[in-house]
Parts: C-alpha cells; structure tokens; sequence
C-alpha cells in the first residue's frame, strides 16, 4: 500500500487519477481503516487529505452559509458555537455516529462517500440543502450531497474526483432543522431508520421543506412526496398523517437482523411526524 | 515495501520510528516504542482499549495509522503517572476497585482523564455516554464511573 500526503486537492486528484488498482482517501479513517483491518478493502493506493491547507475549518461566511473542511470531525462540529445553533439537526445526526474515540476522528464527508445507506449524517445534509464542492481532473463541480451515494458502498465520484469541501446554506429567518434515527439500544448502533427534515415557516404556515429518509432503501432519499405534504400547513394531524404515509410509501428497505421491511416502513412514518414536529418548534423559535 | 520514518512526540518526549504505512498507531506504540499500556481489543475502534489522544483528542490509537503520527502530540496511559505518583483517576480507580483484569482500564484511564479536562464537573450520565466507547467485561461500570466522579469532586475541591 503506497501512503500519500498531498499538500492540495490537486495533487491528490492527480495523484488518484494516476493511481492502478483501489484508491482510498484517508480522512478520519473511521470507515476505510476498519476496513483496512478487517481485510475487507485493502488499498493500493491511500491519499491522506488532512495536510492540505483548511481541511479542519468550519467557516461561517457573511452570507450565513458555511463551508466545511473534508477534514472536520464531529467533535469539532458539536464543540463549534454557531454551527449547531443554526444547524442542530446536522451537528445532532454527525454526533449520534460512534462513540467519543470515533467522533474525534469521523467526518461527514467520509459518512457520505462511505456510500451507507444507514449514515446518519447524510439525511440530516440532504434535508438541509447541503452541496459538495468535487474536485477531479478537470477541475471543480458543486454537487447536490444526495447525488454522491449511488448505491450501498457506491458513489458517483469518477477516479481522480475527491470531495474538497462541504457547503451547508444560510440558515435564514424562520427555518430550522431535526434528525431522528431508530435503534434498538441508546447510544452506539447503527440506525435501522433515519429521518432528516428541514422546514421553514412563515407565521405558523410551513413555507418550505426537505425531508430524507435514510435506511430503508439503497441510498439516502430525498423524498419529494413529504415535502409537499408538509408545505402550506400547519403541520396539523391531517399534515402529519400525510407525511408518516408518504415517508411510508417511499421506502424500499430491506429484512435484517436489526429490522424487517414491515417495521422499517412503519418507523420511516412515525420518524418523520417525531422528527417534522422538532424542525417545526424550532423553526418558530419556541426551542432550540 | 518502503518504510515511512516518523517523527512524533510521545508523553513529552521526541520520539522516532520506521513503519509500513499499514501499521497502525497502536502497533507502532506497542512495538516500537514498548509503551504496551495501550491495549488490542478488538483492533476495529468498538472497544476503546487502546485510547490515546493526538493533539489533545481523544481516539482509537488502532484507527489512526502510524504514519499519521507524525508532527503529532500524543499522550498515552505511560504518561499519566508523575513517577511514583498516581493521577487522581489512578488513585481512585484502586480506591474503588474499578478494575479486575485490567485491559480496558488503560484505555478508560486516558478517557476519564480527558473528560474531566474537557468537563470538570459530568453528570454520571454524562460520564457514562462519554466512556460509552470504552468496553469493560468484567466489572462492569458502576465503578469506573464512581471512581470518575469521585476525582472529579476531588479535583474541583483541590482547585
């Protein structure tokens, strides 16, 4: 295995593009160096991204959008002040992954390209707008976060492309945002159903929204269906209902040892009422 | 297979090492320097027997890499003592007995320790999902995390 330490995102695109065999970037490495351990991937190639100039930055901009280095850890986001006053159900999602040890060290950027369809912090940015800058041979493109994962393991990034920043979008007046995952103990597992909403109000009607579902199918999703059936309410029972049925009817899950296809169907619905009823408190400033 | 030559500072110290880029912290801890405090569990970064921290953060030393290392500041278990002199964590874990075999209790010790630099005042449930990485099979926790709590009051005391 050849480890390499670029000094840029252009080096280390050039560097994978260049690269025969499996290329693996090396973030946090809580994801590639399991696998490195348990024989699972063993690249030939590892690019170690964390010597590139503003990886461990989290930057608010004058805008209100943020941008966040490849390199931050979900520590670094919970510990940040700003950030999950305007983001909590982004920075709540990224911190309920793994114990202290891993939060020290994962990065949602390494929980999107991971390409699980279970990363709790993918529905959380897909619900909140999140884009990913790409750099690849040639040059940079801005990616939707739900277009990266193409299937479990599975990515849409061409050899040479690597993610080289996150963009999360002003949180503007009136929004606010909730993730919500099931599992069968409290702390330390890996979610059988996850849900990301992201609202914004305006008095008591429900003006936009982003729903994901993460779990119950091969990739995130970004489920259209629920947005509308949020938008233009008040998030009343009739709202609600149609939401849970919606979130429902979207999921292709799969029967596992954590969950069957029935109960992963039927927790998307409860998730998404649970997970709609926080953004909405917070959207309208009654908690935070 | 080339080696990588890493230089890092353990507990203070400058130290030097030759490492294939496969070999993890742990490893290159372990058998290199001899610090083998930090323990192999489970090798996959579930059990937190081989807590360390790098620069200042608390982590699985078995999914950090060696070559990762360099430039680095890391503090492992070896560390804590001032020569014959305990840490309080140290002190109070044999006060309440909250250890039995002892290969977790190293990597528990470097978790405790920077929860109450973090927090020096945890709720025990704070202290609980904080150590929630640390796996102990034999005593359970009750007592690791009574030993925690009862340093923490005496360190906030002491201060």
């Amino acid at each position: 295995m050849q480890y390499h330490r670029p000094a840029s995102f252009a080096e280390a695109s050039d560097l994978a593009a260049h690269a025969t065999g499996i290329t693996r970037f090396l973030a946090g490495g809580t994801d590639v160096l399991v696998q490195l351990r348990s024989e699972i991937v063993t690249p030939d190639t590892l690019i170690d991204i964390k010597a590139i100039d503003g990886v461990r930055d989290i930057t608010r901009h004058a805008d209100g959008s943020w941008t966040l280095g490849v390199a931050v850890t979900g520590a670094e986001m919970s510990e940040h002040p700003q950030l999950g006053r305007e983001w909590p159900g982004v920075v709540e999602a990224m911190d309920l992954i793994g114990s202290t040890q891993i939060q020290g060290r994962a990065t949602p950027v390494g929980n999107l390209c991971n390409g699980s369809p279970a990363a709790d912090s993918v529905p959380a940015m897909v619900a909140a707008g999140v884009m990913a800058t790409v750099t690849g041979p040639n040059g940079d493109r801005v990616v939707a976060v739900e277009d990266i994962p193409t299937g479990p393991g599975k990515t849409s990034l061409a050899q040479g492309e690597l993610i080289s920043a996150l963009h999360i979008p002003a949180r503007g007046a009136n929004g606010g945002d909730a993730y919500l995952r099931f599992i069968p103990r409290t702390e330390m597992d890996i979610a059988v159903v996850g849900v990301g909403v992201n609202l914004r109000v305006d008095g008591d009607t429900i003006t936009e929204a982003r729903v994901a579902l993460g779990a119950v199918a091969p990739t995130v999703l970004l489920v259209e269906d629920c947005a509308r059936a949020l938008i233009g309410t008040t998030l009343d029972d009739a709202a609600l209902a149609a939401l849970a049925a919606s979130a429902s009817a979207a999921c292709k899950p799969i029967d596992d040892k954590r969950g069957t296809i029935e109960f992963r169907t039927e927790v998307a619905g409860v998730l998404a009422k649970r997970a709609a009823k926080i953004a909405y408190a917070r959207a309208k400033g009654e908690t935070a | 297979m080339t080696k990588h030559h890493v230089t890092t500072t353990v507990n203070g110290d400058t130290v030097e090492y030759l490492c294939d880029a496969r070999e993890t912290l742990l490893d290159c801890l372990r058998d290199k320097l001899n610090l083998t405090g930090a323990k192999e569990g489970c090798g996959t970064g579930d059990c937190g027997a081989c807590s360390v921290t790098l620069d200042g953060r608390l982590v699985c030393s078995c999914l950090v890499l060696g070559v990762e290392a360099e430039g680095k500041q890391i503090e492992t278990i070896e560390g804590m003592a001032q020569g014959e002199t305990l840490h309080p964590l140290q002190r109070k874990f044999i006060e309440h007995a909250a250890l039995q075999c002892g290969v977790c209790t190293p990597g528990v010790l470097v978790a405790a320790k920077a929860l109450l630099e973090k927090n020096p005042d945890p709720t025990e449930e704070e202290a609980r999902y904080w150590l929630a990485g640390n796996l102990c099979r034999c005593t359970g926790y009750d007592k690791i995390i009574r030993a925690v709590l009862d340093t923490a009051a005496e360190l906030r005391e002491a201060s």
